[in-house]
């Protein structure tokens, strides 16, 4: 039988996935619906809740009552201020594993990879004094070193992976036409290079907007990220749903957006080339 | 073919690297190792001296310690098959032909991009509250009781969160896996009359093993550690005190940092023994 799927066939496997699709969506969905009611229509049952008047008042509410403005620039300042000190670091040598392998290079990449399954919990209270030494403890400046640091391993893995799709016939072909080690970087590896780095920029930006261990253990008031800020809903504020609706919302839509166009570079990421 | 020179650049560049993440390992684990021999009460005396291996004796002897265990690997696991079973089906589906395939796709990944503290409120509140809850307002409509989700069902309803936050991650991977299967291996058993069961249990599956051993594997690894969830929903109450849990309430909580780090030390343990498994399959892919 060739491909020719049936048009019965097609509508039957879009009915079901739509269906099944919503159903997971449909959390999301719900609170961006409870983010544009009134607090006391977002208790309501769900059907009169969609009934009652639109308005936009939650969302002016929780920039007034809690500065989401400053917990969302804390978020932009960590998930990026340690994703470029993460490709800083991990740019070179992510290159030099790539391009000029030893015999040890699989070792260190194996080495870097177990630095990522420590578990949080186990050094918790060693970083945690550590912070309180140096003064860093609600600082933006600690926070972001530790997310640099967790997410390291991810950003030379990913790095390394891209790197290593480069072929090196392309450095051999410009060597023969006469390039030198700057003109080769500039303008025959780092044009091939950067959609990895971007890529790799990309995830890490959101794996870091989403970290929620140390953001909750080591800030306050001051550097508290969007994750931190969220868990202050937690009770008994959460009794406002329109409120911690608005707030959610606010929280996660910029990720959603950059998390659609990343989905296939969270399989590179996530799985270290295991899965391809 | 590298030269001495670039030999010797490129350990120069790795260097960096190599120095942060050795830091970052090295000096909180001798820490960790260090207080989990020691007597140590910040709040209450500070440095009570050398315990040898007392705190590791009472870390699993106290009444906490197998109820903990328990909740964990119930998370873990239930979590595990949930989104396993579930992906691999969703994987299947998604990689049929249909109308809007991508946009299914973005409904199915969105809930991986929401941060671990928006998903565990919106559940809790929004749809598991007994009073206002989506989930109370369709039973009453139906003329049950209301359930208490998070009192009643604790473990249930943990896991079913975490579940909804991952079942995204295993769908991608899978799905993944499974457009990179012959399609003509597929049909020609078709052809051969082998019927979907014995395609599906005969080609697909096999095809998927590995996949499907990596998505546990790392799952498992992030499971191990989750927090946020459980911080912001029973706080570790009405029996959901994972390891990990237990682990931060002795240290941040009740400043018992001896014990808690002797409770790190087994946590560190345990997921070394499941990151051996996965860094054996990673890197038996490194050398193709």
């Amino acid at each position: 039988m060739a491909r020719a799927v049936t048009t019965r066939r097609k509508t039957l496997n879009t009915l079901v996935a739509w269906t099944i699709g919503l159903l997971i969506f449909f959390p999301i969905l719900w609170i961006f619906v409870l983010s544009f009611k009134s607090e006391g229509d977002a208790i309501l049952p769900p059907l009169q809740v969609l009934a009652a008047p639109w308005s936009l008042d939650s969302y002016a509410v929780v920039q007034e009552r809690s500065d989401y403005l400053g917990h969302f620039y804390n978020s932009v300042v960590l998930s990026l201020g340690s994703t470029v000190l993460g490709l800083i670091v991990a740019v070179p040598a992510a290159w030099a594993m790539a391009f000029v392998p030893g015999k040890r290079t699989k070792d260190v990449l194996m080495w870097m990879l177990s630095t990522k399954m420590l578990p949080a919990v186990g050094v918790l209270y060693p970083i945690y004094l550590l912070f309180i030494q140096f003064g860093l403890l609600d600082s933006r400046l600690g926070l972001t070193i530790v997310l640099m640091l967790i997410n390291l391993p991810i950003i030379i893995w990913m790095l390394y992976t891209y790197f290593r799709e480069i072929p090196g016939e392309i450095l051999e072909a410009a060597r023969m036409d006469g390039a030198g080690l700057r003109e080769e970087i500039l303008y025959v590896l780092t044009p091939m290079a950067v959609p990895g780095i971007a890529s790799t920029l990309l995830l890490n930006v959101i794996l870091a907007w989403n970290e929620a261990f140390w953001t909750l253990n080591l800030t306050a008031a001051k550097a508290a990220p969007l994750t931190a800020f969220i868990a202050s809903y937690s009770s008994p504020e959460g009794l406002f749903y329109a409120k911690l609706s608005a707030a959610s919302v606010m929280a996660i839509a910029p990720i959603l957006i950059m998390g659609w166009f990343s989905q296939k570079q969270l399989v590179r990421g996530l799985t270290f080339g295991a899965v391809k | 073919m590298a030269t001495q020179h670039s030999r010797s650049a490129a350990r120069l560049m790795i260097a960096p690297a190599v120095i942060l993440l050795l830091g970052w390992m090295l000096v909180p684990l001798t820490m960790t190792l260090y207080f989990s021999f020691k007597k140590y009460l910040p709040m209450r005396g500070g440095d009570l001296g050398w315990v040898g291996f007392d705190n590791y004796v009472r870390f699993v002897t106290s009444s906490a310690f197998w109820p903990s265990i328990s909740a964990t690997l119930i998370i873990v696991g239930g979590v595990l098959a949930i989104t396993v079973v579930l992906g691999i089906f969703l994987a299947l589906l998604l990689d049929q032909p249909m109308w809007g395939q991508g946009v299914v796709r973005i409904f199915v990944i969105a809930p991986f991009f929401v941060m671990p503290t928006v998903s565990a409120l919106l559940w809790k509140n929004m749809f598991m509250d007994p009073v206002n809850g989506f989930f109370a307002h369709i039973l009453t409509a139906f003329g049950f009781q209301p359930i208490e989700f998070l009192v009643q069902h604790s473990l249930a309803s943990i896991v079913t969160i975490v579940s909804w936050q991952w079942l995204p991650f295993a769908t991608l991977i899978l799905l993944t896996a499974i457009q990179s299967l012959d399609q003509e291996q597929l049909e020609a058993a078709e052809m051969d009359g082998a019927g979907w069961f014995s395609r599906f249990g005969f080609i697909i599956l096999p095809h998927l093993s590995r996949a499907i051993t990596v998505v546990i594997l790392i799952q498992t690894i992030f499971l191990l550690g989750i927090f946020a969830e459980i911080f912001v929903t029973t706080q570790g109450s009405f029996g959901t005190k994972t390891l990990t849990y237990l682990i931060y309430q002795r240290v941040l909580e009740s400043q018992n940092v001896g014990l808690g780090s002797a409770g790190g030390v087994y946590a560190i343990i345990l997921a070394n023994i499941v990151a051996m498994f996965l860094m054996r399959i990673v890197g038996k892919n490194l050398d193709n």
